[in-house]
């Protein structure tokens, strides 16, 4: 079965590792890619992370990017400008919560309009 | 006025010298109000940013635009990476086929940098970000008569009353009050970008 992927972004490595073991201690089917810290892993956020994030969490459904703050949204939308061939959503919901909840929806097969609908639902 | 390809590179490299030199100016700004990190992010972009437009020959102002947009995008890594790289692709774009740039096409591709970020950053005049600053030089630009010292009144002025406001957007926004009388780091290097731009118009004058 093929699954929405999510993405993880924050200006903080270890931020998004630690969120990924929580989620993964629960979903293992549902490609989540994070995108974390800036190119040389300082804090901060890079367009070309994410893009690959999003490239590698796609596998036909779309993706579902959830971020922490400030640049990590604009970031997250220059790279779905970039990536037109690839659906997208950029979801404003509690990183943590959030994402959680996207893991176990997708995991259920749903499409991306439906986990996200979710998730805003949710929150 | 007109402005070629050269004129356009120049105007990196002098952006990028004022910069370098204020580095520890502008983190220094956006250590009360932010993450401390503006002259580092910009130091880093726009010296990135020179190197790759000096290697390259370019046919026109908009493809030099083009290839400082992409770098800043990729290499400034907190918020201003997307609005200077966001703002100089719209720019590019609005120039696009020119080979030189007069006060109107200029104009036009400055209007074009402003929407840019105004889109990007979901954010509009007064909200104590480097909008202050671009909306005032876009404003002055388009009455349709320039000069260079004009130019650095406008960005003096912009500058001062940007100061007395209280951030609504970005970093600073989380210190509300306590952000009224500092300087907004990204309108500081707002204003580098722009006294830059006035010693290139300088140069014709
Ligand atoms: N939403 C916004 N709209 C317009 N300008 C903004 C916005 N957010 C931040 N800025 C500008 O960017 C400057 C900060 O740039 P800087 O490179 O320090 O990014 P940052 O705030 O540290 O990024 P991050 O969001 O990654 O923490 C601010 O001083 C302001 O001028
Ligand atoms: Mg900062």
């Amino acid at each position: 079965m093929d699954y929405v992927g999510i993405v993880l972004v924050s200006h903080s490595p270890k931020l998004v590792e630690g969120l990924l073991d929580i989620i993964r201690q629960v979903i293992h089917d549902v490609p989540i890619e994070i995108a974390g810290g800036t190119n040389e892993m300082e804090i901060g956020t890079s367009v070309e992370k994410i893009m690959s994030a999003i490239t590698a969490a796609n596998t036909g459904k779309g993706v579902l990017v959830f971020y922490d703050l400030g640049s990590a949204k604009m970031n997250a939308e220059v790279a779905l400008e970039m990536l037109d061939s690839i659906q997208v959503k950029i979801i404003d919901a509690p990183l943590v919560e959030g994402a959680y909840v996207a893991a176990v929806e997708s995991n259920m097969g749903k499409s991306l309009d439906k986990v996200y609908e979710t998730v805003i639902r949710e929150f | 006025m007109e402005l070629g390809v050269l004129d356009i590179v120049k105007w990196f490299e002098l952006s990028n010298e004022k910069i370098q030199q204020n580095k520890d100016y502008l983190t220094s700004l956006d250590r009360p109000i932010g993450d401390g990190d503006h002259g580092i992010n910009m130091a880093r972009g726009y010296q990135e940013t020179v190197n790759k437009i000096n290697t390259v020959d370019y046919a026109e102002p908009s493809a030099v635009l083009k290839d400082a947009a992409m770098v800043l995008l990729s290499k400034v890594g907190g918020a201003s990476g997307p609005l200077y790289g966001t703002a100089f692709l719209k720019m590019s774009v609005a120039v696009k086929g020119m080979v030189v740039l007069n006060l109107r096409t200029l104009t036009g591709g400055l209007a074009a940098a402003l929407a840019g970020i105004k889109q990007r950053g979901k954010s509009e005049l007064g909200e104590k970000t480097m909008i202050d600053i671009w909306g005032p030089v876009v404003d002055y630009f388009t009455k349709g008569e320039i000069s260079s010292a004009g130019l650095m009144e406008i960005v003096s002025s912009a500058l001062e009353t940007s100061k007395e406001t209280m951030a609504t957007k970005g970093r600073a926004a989380y210190f509300k009050e306590k952000s009224i009388g500092h300087l907004d780091p990204g309108s500081a290097s707002s204003f580098y970008i722009f006294e830059a731009l006035a010693e290139v118009i300088k140069e014709k004058e």
